[in-house]
């Protein structure tokens, strides 16, 4: 007997309140915007510059200590926080130092390391200094400038190709599903406050890439079906689409999940966010891909006379061969 | 029906073999590695018995090409420098006033008298107080240009040369002053390259980005300050006439003039800004001892050096002229005699190392401009070590877990698939070996996520193959129609997953790029083990067995 995780033939009606959904999803969207401009992300120093500084000790760590330490050299905002992992040992006590960037210093300073650095030796002998980075404020400017723009650029690449291979109410319904899958994962971000740094970027342009592989099989399908039943409305298309697709929906995301879940757990600290962000894009984008990117379509409406082009779209790639 | 014609499934598994032959030696990373160090220690410096011996380590025929792992999983250093290309033309235009000066001064009838003025960096201001002569003048300071090729081919000069008032001012011309920072960017590349080897680490990474950046990345050093000390920001060597001295930082230098430091004793020199001759013309530096036994460093100018300074010091016998090193007075010896023959020596307070490490910093040159250091990271080679070793566990475990999974879904096919995902690893290894290619942490969560989709599609293909057997064409048509339909949609999917890939390689840097590079290479290697590997598996069994059903 095989593993199923969704039974043969269902026929799920993912439709009839599908006013209700894209309902749901806005207002998901508004409250992640909210909470971005209301609370704003917690930037790393990729973005907003400074330096960190990740410190191990053998000694159990005092936090208050360390703030007594640093606090004394003037260096504006400086925050401390213990760092938890599975994966480290007994002896392993993990702090995390920020320092912010210094007032008028266009490149990094040394000295502020130092002085950091040989004020916690002296409460902590056996302190190390497992890395040190810091972030001019002139290149994290351009670091966050560069981040939204390939982002931009990924859904904009995106947009093209799809309104190319399919229509351009997919490519709208596509892009769609794109918007609110970035934009909750930043709104999630916001919300719990997790480090922001150049490595979500990386998560949310693969969450892009996810939530799209998603959609694109489903539209892949629906354009078969649009083909195939000339006479059925949009609607009983779409479900019929979806409920065929489901059963690979479920397989991939759950594959993907499995890995990324031992990832997070196993993996280490310093990647965790990372690995947070796309668990959080794979579940998003799957569910985005049925309620967000088909519901536009169906909102939309598409194109029925496919009998035209036949010949090439859907099938482009069918002589390719092994 | 079902049929693959034999030369393909023979290209099939070369390219299989070829790819899993690349990522092999990865499996002995330790080995391989001193094999490749031993080798490459024999062609520099000759064979000894250590070395061949761990040379012997692995064999010669095998691919030796190694993933390179990056920063955060080996430990090491990371700067990001932004060049002051601006300080060159500034020392440029310095130098051009001897010249200038020259010029004018046969045509003091028409020009009058000719002054050097305050100006900004980037130009060069001289007065003539006869405004009438001005066009005379502008004719012979522009008679100083010379040509230079613009990237467009045109030909046009190295100054721009206009009059502002009774001021005559001179600035490097647009053309010059891109071709200027070029050179610059080269040299320091160069000479930051050359200033890394000396130290002998393994695989920096010295890269430019962008106009005037310059990516600095060593593995194995302890920290980026000790980096930064190695590259010595400016180690500028100059030979300037000397003024005058004082004991007064804030005097007046007069125009063309500037007041340093002596490096270890108080008081200051008064010194001329343009130089005689620069650290750039030095062809050799050698530590050595003066006459007195104290460390020194010997030097010798090439032949340009060597006649400037020659004649510098037959006009000038019996006074001082200053050796600065980074803005700071070394010595201000007087010149005793002529010196011809373009060598000399530099005597200071030094101990033995400094003069060893000023001669190893004058050999390798000066760094043509000040650098800024806009971004720099240290990672311990701990946190690399915990870094990879949880990187592993995750992926093993990742990879058991899918591998599992997917059997109990598949059955066989699952099976089928699950040997397309093992090769579809090592495809990936090869080819990162193969490219050269770094391997980072977020390079690792790509190859993991990776595993996670590229079974998708498998599933594809599976799922469809399902569906077709509902209809009852046989199970030999219906595998054909299932891959057949599923090829649309994965490489629609595929393709728009990779054009995000390639964004994030283009636009991204330093982790981000990691990350790009495995998941692009991740996603090439996981449609070609979808449609050619499980394929040919499942050809190959269908023919063996030919089953009248099959469950999927």
């Amino acid at each position: 007997m095989r593993l199923r995780l969704v039974k043969q033939n269902t026929n799920f009606d993912f439709f009839s309140r599908w006013k209700v959904w894209l309902g749901i999803s806005g207002l998901l969207m508004v409250l992640a915007l909210l909470s971005f401009f209301l609370q704003g992300l917690n930037y790393g120093i990729d973005f907003r510059g400074g330096t960190t500084i990740r410190t191990q000790s053998a000694e159990p760590l005092d936090v208050g200590q360390y703030r007594d330490a640093i606090g004394g050299l003037g260096l504006g905002d400086v925050s401390i926080t213990e760092v938890f992992d599975p994966t480290f040992g007994p002896d392993q006590n993990v702090a995390m130092v920020r320092i912010q960037a210094q007032e008028g210093e266009e490149a990094v300073s040394v000295e502020v390391i130092e002085r950091v650095e040989a004020a916690l030796s002296e409460v902590v002998p056996d302190i190390e200094f497992v890395s040190v980075e810091s972030v001019g404020p002139k290149v994290s400017g351009e670091l966050i400038q560069t981040a939204a723009i390939a982002v931009l650029l990924a859904i904009g690449a995106v947009l093209i190709y799809i309104w190319l291979r399919f229509e351009w109410q997919f490519a709208l319904g596509a892009v769609a599903a794109l918007v609110h899958d970035v934009i909750l994962t930043i709104g999630i971000f916001s919300e719990l406050q997790i480090k922001f740094d150049l490595a979500i970027i990386a998560a949310l342009l693969t969450i892009v890439g996810y939530s799209l592989n998603d959609t694109v099989v489903v539209f892949d399908r629906v354009r078969e079906n649009l083909i195939k039943y000339k006479k059925k409305d949009l609607k009983e298309v779409l479900n019929i689409s979806i409920n065929e697709t489901l059963s690979r929906t479920f397989m991939t995301s759950v594959t993907t999940l499995l890995a990324l879940v031992s990832l997070f757990v196993l993996g280490g600290d310093v990647i965790r966010g990372f690995v947070f962000a796309m668990i959080w894009g794979v579940i998003v984008g799957t569910y985005s891909s049925i309620f967000v990117a088909s519901a536009i379509l169906l909102w939309l409406g598409v194109k029925r006379d496919w009998s035209k082009p036949t010949d090439t779209t859907g099938n482009q790639f069918a002589n390719v061969d092994a | 029906m079902l049929q693959i014609d034999l030369w393909k499934r023979i290209l099939i598994w070369a390219t299989v073999a070829v790819g899993l032959g690349l990522a092999l030696p990865n499996l002995f990373y330790p080995r391989v590695e001193q094999h490749n160090d031993a080798v490459a220690a024999i062609e520099q410096s000759g064979e000894t018995p250590e070395r061949l011996a761990q040379s012997a380590g692995w064999p010669d025929f095998l691919p030796s090409g190694l993933v390179n792992l990056g920063l955060d999983l080996r430990g090491g250093a990371h700067l990001l420098a932004e060049v002051k290309v601006e300080d060159v033309y500034a020392s440029r235009l310095e130098a051009l006033w001897p010249d200038v000066r020259d010029v004018l001064r046969p045509e003091r009838a028409t020009v009058g008298t000719i002054r050097l003025q305050e100006s900004d960096p980037g130009e060069l201001r001289v007065s003539i107080s006869q405004p009438e002569g001005m066009e005379r003048a502008l004719q012979l300071v522009r008679g100083l240009a010379q040509p230079v090729a613009s990237l467009s081919g045109s030909v046009s000069n190295d100054l721009t040369v206009r009059a502002d008032g009774s001021d005559i001012v001179v600035t490097l011309s647009e053309a010059e002053q891109i071709a200027t920072d070029e050179r610059t960017m080269q040299q320091s590349l160069e000479i930051i390259r050359r200033r890394i080897d000396e130290v002998g680490t393994r695989e920096p990474t010295i890269q430019r980005q962008g106009s005037d950046r310059i990516l600095i990345q060593v593995p194995g050093i302890g920290s980026a300050a000790e980096l930064k000390e190695i590259i010595g920001t400016t180690a500028q060597l100059t030979f300037q006439p000397v003024v005058g001295r004082t004991d007064d930082a804030d005097a007046r230098a007069g125009v063309g003039n500037e007041i340093l430091p002596y490096l270890d004793q108080d008081g200051y020199v008064i010194l001329e800004q343009a130089p005689v001759v620069t650290g750039d013309e030095l062809v050799d530096a050698q530590p050595a001892f003066d006459q007195n036994g104290r460390p020194a460093v010997n030097f010798r100018f090439n032949p340009a050096g060597a006649r400037d300074f020659g004649d510098y010091t037959a006009a000038n016998v019996g006074n001082p002229f200053a050796i600065v090193l980074d803005n700071e007075v070394l010595s201000d010896p007087v010149i005793q005699s002529h010196i011809p023959g373009g060598s000399g020596i530099i005597t200071g307070n030094f101990t033995v190392e400094e003069s060893t490490q000023l001669a190893v910093l004058l050999r390798a040159g000066a760094l043509p401009a000040g650098m800024d250091f806009l971004e720099e990271r240290t990672i311990g080679p701990e946190l690399g070590q915990d870094s990879i070793e949880a990187g592993r566990i995750a992926t093993i475990i990742a990879f058991v877990a899918v591998l599992v999974f997917m059997g109990l879904s598949y059955g066989l096919f699952g099976l089928f698939a699950n040997t397309a995902l093992i090769i579809n690893i090592g495809l990936i290894f090869g080819l990162l070996s193969l490219i050269g290619a770094t391997l980072t942490l977020p390079g690792i969560a790509g190859i993991v996520l990776t595993v996670g989709m590229a079974v998708d599609a498998n599933v594809l293909i599976f799922e469809r193959i399902r569906e077709e057997l509902k209809t009852a064409k046989g199970p030999a048509r219906a595998i054909e129609l299932g891959y057949e339909k599923a090829l649309s949609a994965i490489l629609d999917a595929n393709i728009t997953t990779f054009i995000t890939a390639t964004i994030l390689f283009v636009m991204g840097s330093g982790p981000v790029r990691g990350f790009a590079i495995t998941l692009g290479l991740g996603i090439l290697t996981s449609v070609f083990t979808a449609i050619f590997v499980t394929r040919l598996l499942i050809v190959m069994w269908f023919e063996r067995r030919r089953p009248k059903t099959i469950e999927v």
